[in-house]
């Protein structure tokens, strides 16, 4: 029997033609883009009309129809309780936080629920932010699937660099109610840098300014050799072109209802503004003024604006966003003169005021030879082909937010500051407070503010069984790991009895299991021949690796088995191929028992070699070459 | 980079390998047969990092190594592996990262050394200053930047801060030297308030307008 060895990192991976394809997916907050990349260029996937940019606008239809991208966005205006919008915005979020947010939503709360993930009534249906993301990404997947002309079941998606832990997870439930697997969450302006300094071969600090429809980013990146190494990050998950178009639309709101004489302003006044806005937004990108008009219940008004008004209206977010440009740089360590080039991101950075702004904080005029509402898809397919295929870049990314306990008084004892790079595990060690005390409540947040109310609450979980001990003499060492993805687990023990307890972070507005499996019931009938399918290539994946590495033991030291154990050997081994071949999880993992059985004596006899040969020194310089070096 | 064992291996350093059972050197990244990844180990984060133990550490070379290792052991590598391929990949890079932030920030790499020593420095408390000289300096240095104005001004203040930074770096990389531990202990006290210092007067001089290029 032959086997192929392959250095670490370079095996090929399992049955990759059997699979769909891997694409890049920006899922934004007024738009979305879907690109792929295999081995020439990336490419963005558009539709007929040549157009890349998919609305991340849903319409749900009488007939119970969903209608995704430009045909729903028109529907806006006629059906404008049957639309829904800028849903990214909602992402992870709970109640509370949208009532904070109330008025400059175009959403229709479900008010119904309290406490949990927030709903949105749309005609006669109730839905979750998670099932409308997944409404919008499954026409996308199908676009794909359309230019592609093969089935899609894989992608990187993006997330704003300033997503919370909640709003990721709320992300990758959305992808698999999509029937997508997550390859990896990546970062926008992460996923941006790589797609920039891949095709520019750029080295050195480079800056990220990434103001898109609902979110702002920045993060400062070191590029290197194929390296993408984030430096710091900051943001803001609220801040965005939207907010400009709200400042322009209470501007000729405040107008109206002066020149009318009116008291208050109707809904459909305020959609009216809201379009009228939108358009003087990007006409003043070009133009110094223009004139723009709101009609509703057949009363007209005219209202003009000029750049410097607009300006003046927006300054005080772009100041923000300036602001946030600093403190990105002070994590960094950064001074505006080491950076050597400023990418810009987001359809928000067409706004001339946004440019001067940026330029003037770093000293130099940002980089303009790329497509800013392209960049992040193009980058995700990058990345998403390394996944697949393999590639020699490398993404290093950090902690957007610190994540913390809280503590007596209200008070956020950190345990993984932000900018830390991931995937990282960090530990901090806690105590009881009363004498006795035989559980402990465990609070865990993200932000920067030192009052936990302050923060985002992502979960509370309980450590019971903590043995009577006096006020202080518990040690509860309390360990949080991000993984590759940004997401949390967090996990406690108590280090004196080893009473443990670990949860993967359900966010405290994300769906439940039971929510999860519901809807997957209910939207796709595929999704459980989905999951069946997925543990099957899981198992028949751990088998070869059983074979190869069965394979790789018998190359070496063969001549420690008689012809008969030989045989028994590739025996179990045949069988592993054999049941891998078939559907049955269960004869697959019997198999690879039998393999693990009719190998043991093999594996003892390895280790005696190993050790004896050590201990005489002979092969010391062969393992020492051998380490990895 | 070089892990070789200086003395010839114990029994105890080799151990059976998860995928193929055979032996395997206990901090070896790799299985040498069957070339599995491994779980990463207890080391201290220079033998990690194949760094020296010393306070000066090249940057370049940390960088590099620090690179070449997550080219290798970062979970980007191991998408579509086993499970516990992925969890192996993911503790090993986690290790790595927790290592080179250490080593790559001269205030943690010295409170890391007087550990490794068996001393405490707290870095990251808000411990009042015992030490007078320094609190006077700090004071003068804060007042000095509340009153500059001008960016000259400001340039001057941090231009003062980042210099004073590099002579407690100097010291301490002398106080290692010689294995002077009360010494390097109080220059890392001495090193944290410093550098909040710079970092103050760097972010002054960030929020300058600056002329575009």
């Amino acid at each position: 029997m032959m086997f192929d060895i392959y250095e670490p990192g370079e095996s090929p991976l399992p049955h990759q033609s059997d699979r769909g394809a891997a694409v890049g997916i920006d899922l934004g907050t007024t738009n979305s883009v879907v690109a792929v990349s295999t081995g020439d260029k990336p490419e963005v996937l558009r539709d007929e009309d040549g157009e890349g940019l998919v609305p991340s606008v849903a319409y749900y239809a009488e007939d119970g129809a969903v209608v995704v991208g430009a045909k729903a966005r028109r529907a806006l205006l006629d059906h404008p309780d049957r639309v829904v919008a800028s849903v990214k915005r909602l992402m992870g979020r709970g109640v509370g936080d949208v009532k904070a947010l109330a008025g400059t939503l175009p959403f229709t709360l479900d008010q119904a629920a309290e406490g949990g993930m927030v709903r949105l009534r749309v005609g006669e249906r109730v839905l979750t932010p998670v099932e409308v993301s997944a409404d919008i990404l499954r026409a996308i997947k199908a676009r794909a699937e359309a230019a592609l002309g093969k089935p899609v079941d894989r992608a990187v998606i993006t997330v704003p660099a300033y997503f919370d832990d909640g709003a990721r997870a709320a992300t990758k439930d959305a992808a698999r109610l999509a029937g997508i697997e997550v390859l990896r969450l990546v970062n926008e302006p992460t996923a941006a840098a790589m797609a920039y300094g891949l095709d520019n071969a750029a080295e050195g600090l480079y800056a990220v300014y990434d103001l898109g429809g609902g979110t702002f980013d920045i993060s400062l990146l070191r590029m290197e050799k194929g390296v993408f190494q984030v430096r710091a990050t900051g943001g803001d998950a609220a801040l965005g072109g939207d907010d400009f178009d709200h400042a322009i639309a209470e501007h000729f709101l405040a107008e109206r209802r002066i020149r009318l004489g009116e008291e208050t302003i109707t809904s459909a006044e305020a959609k009216q503004a809201l379009a009228a806005a939108r358009v003087a937004k990007e006409c003043l990108t070009s133009r110094s003024s223009g004139e723009w008009f709101i009609e509703v219940d057949g009363k007209p008004t005219r209202h003009s604006l000029d750049r410097d008004t607009f300006e003046a209206l927006i300054a005080p977010m772009v100041d923000r966003t300036v602001a946030l440009v600093q403190g990105v740089l002070d994590d960094a360590e950064a001074l505006p003169e080491d950076v050597k080039g400023v990418v810009l991101v987001g359809g928000s950075t067409r706004v001339p005021l946004v440019r001067r702004r940026v330029a003037e904080a770093f000293g130099r005029e940002p980089l303009a030879n790329i497509n800013p509402d392209e960049v992040v898809a193009v980058g995700a397919a990058l990345q998403a082909e390394a996944l697949t295929a393999g590639s020699d870049t490398l993404l290093l990314d950090v902690t957007p937010l610190s994540l913390g306990i809280e503590t007596m008084g209200g008070i956020v004892e950190k345990v993984i500051p932000r900018n830390q790079p991931i995937p990282v595990a960090l530990g901090q060690e806690f105590t009881t407070y009363q004498d006795g005390q035989s559980a402990m409540m465990m609070h865990v947040v993200q932000g920067e503010r030192e009052m936990a109310d302050q923060c985002r609450s992502l979960a509370r979980f309980v450590l019971s069984g903590i043995p009577a001990m006096a006020a202080g003499a518990a040690r509860i060492r309390v360990t949080f790991a991000v993984d590759a993805d940004g997401l949390l687990t967090v996990s406690a023990r108590e280090q004196t009895t080893g009473v443990e307890q670990e949860v993967s972070v359900k966010p405290s507005y994300g769906l439940t299991e039971d929510e999860m499996a519901s809807m997957l019931r209910d939207s796709m009938a595929h999704a459980r021949e989905d999951m069946t399918l997925r543990v099957l290539t899981e198992s028949r994946v751990e088998a070869r690796r059983s074979v190869l590495a069965v394979g790789s033991a018998l190359k070496v030291d063969h001549d420690l088995l008689s012809p008969e154990e030989r045989r028994a050997i590739d025996a179990a081994i045949a069988a592993v191929e054999a049941a891998c071949q078939g559907t049955d999880r269960e004869a697959i993992q019997a198999a690879v028992d039998g393999l693990e059985d009719a190998t043991k004596d093999f594996a003892e006899r390895r280790m005696d070699r190993g050790i004896r040969s050590a201990l005489s020194g002979v092969s010391v310089d062969t393992l020492g070459d051998k380490l990895g070096s | 980079m070089s892990h070789e064992p200086n003395s010839p291996i114990e029994r105890g350093a080799l151990s059976p390998c998860w995928s193929c059972k055979g032996p395997v050197i206990q901090r070896a990244l790799f299985c040498s047969t069957c070339a599995a990844v491994q779980g990463p180990g207890v080391v201290d984060h220079f033998t990690r990092l194949g760094m020296p133990r010393s306070f000066d550490v090249d940057m370049v070379t940390l960088d590099h190594n620090y690179f070449d290792l997550q080219r290798r052991l970062h979970p980007d590598r191991f998408s579509g592996r086993t499970a516990r391929e992925r969890a192996l990949s993911q503790s090993q890079a986690v290790a790595v990262n927790d290592a080179y932030e250490t080593l790559k920030d001269p205030l943690k790499r010295a409170a890391y050394m007087l550990s490794l020593e068996g001393r405490k420095v707290d870095i990251h408390g808000t411990a009042t200053i015992d030490d007078p000289e320094l609190l006077m300096e700090a004071m003068e240095m804060r007042e000095a930047l509340a009153e500059a104005e001008t960016r000259a001004a400001i340039d001057k203040v941090a231009a003062r801060a980042e210099a004073q930074v590099l002579t407690c770096q100097c010291a301490l990389s002398t106080a290692f030297g010689h294995r002077d531990l009360d010494r390097a202990g109080a220059l890392t006290t001495r090193l944290k308030y410093l550098g909040k210092l710079a970092e103050e007067a760097r972010a002054r001089k960030s929020r300058l307008i600056r002329p575009v290029a």
